[in-house]
């Protein structure tokens, strides 16, 4: 499968999706103008996944911030992935960041994806 | 021309950091919102305030450059509305005003006052219905702004209404940041 790979900008996160090097990870700040169509890559790309996903996935989010357009669309990506067998989502949070870290904890709720919460 | 030295009077006088008037766009939001960073990275503002201020801020702007009806016919600019930023020993004052349709109003008044109406848990439970079972707009909003705003400065959103003419009424909101000791 071909490689997502967006570099960050001041509103929109860093993306990459390998499947080959096991690399999934969305980080920094996500406050597009329209969220649905800068994620739809993303959801795209895990939609052809799921049909050859890796024994295992962990997917990682080191977010600094997102707005609740993009909390929208970060729900989405975490029900295409209740979809993938063997996934794990990795919710990183600055220490002090209980914000960020509630966040985590209401995704994990609502979805059927395992989530373990780092520091950083 | 004694408008401008009353105008910087009033703005200490508040303790207004920041105002902007005018258009509202994603770019004047990036804009404002890195004005302000730098604003409080210079008073040396801890960081876990700093992140909330930005938080009601993006929402903010992000609401009225979606919402905001343009509303003087012989401007220039689009979306005209404004935009200001208080900072007081206790606390940060994010404050907008922004022309609505008259016919939205008791929508807008109506989901302050639940929002309002609710505690720490009440507004975590009501931030999940509406994420799970909402839809993004046409304009690409989530619903769920005025909720987000609520939650992360734990304080009741203030809000007015002024009627401007048959069609609009100006909105005026206020959302309060305490600044963490």
């Amino acid at each position: 499968m071909k490689v997502l790979n967006l570099e960050g900008t001041e509103d929109t996160p860093k993306i990459i999706l390998d499947k080959e090097n096991g690399v999934f990870e969305i980080s920094g700040r996500s406050l597009p103008e329209d969220s649905a169509e800068f994620f739809n890559p993303v959801l795209e790309w895990l939609e052809e996944y799921k049909d050859s996903a890796n024994g295992e996935t962990v997917f990682n989010f080191k977010l600094e911030y997102f707005n609740t357009a993009s909390s929208k669309l970060i729900l989405d990506i975490l029900s295409k992935l209740e979809a993938v067998e063997g996934t794990k989502v990795v919710w990183y949070f600055h220490e002090d960041d209980e914000d960020m870290e509630e966040a985590g904890e209401e995704f994990s709720d609502l979805v059927e994806v395992p989530f373990e919460f780092e520091t950083y | 021309m004694k408008y401008i030295y009353d105008l910087h009077k009033t703005m200490l006088d508040k303790d207004l950091i920041l105002v902007y008037e005018g258009e509202f766009t994603q770019e004047i939001t990036k804009s404002v919102l890195s004005m302000a960073e730098r604003n409080m990275d210079a008073y040396g503002e801890e960081s876990s305030t700093k992140r909330k201020v930005f938080n009601v801020m993006v929402e903010c702007l992000q609401n009225i450059s979606k919402h905001a009806e343009k509303f003087e016919e012989n401007s220039m600019t689009k979306n005209n509305a404004i935009f200001m930023i208080g900072k007081k020993d206790h606390a940060y004052f994010i404050t907008s005003g922004n022309a609505v349709m008259n016919n939205d109003v008791a929508v807008i008044s109506s989901k302050l006052e639940e929002i309002n109406g609710l505690d720490k848990d009440g507004l975590k439970e009501l931030y999940k219905s509406v994420i799970k079972n909402g839809k993004l707009s046409e304009k690409g909003g989530a619903g769920l702004g005025f909720i987000d705003m609520a939650k992360k400065s734990g304080q009741k959103l203030r809000f007015d209404f002024e009627p401007i003419d048959e069609s609009l009424t100006f909105f005026s909101l206020k959302t309060t940041v305490p600044r963490k000791k």
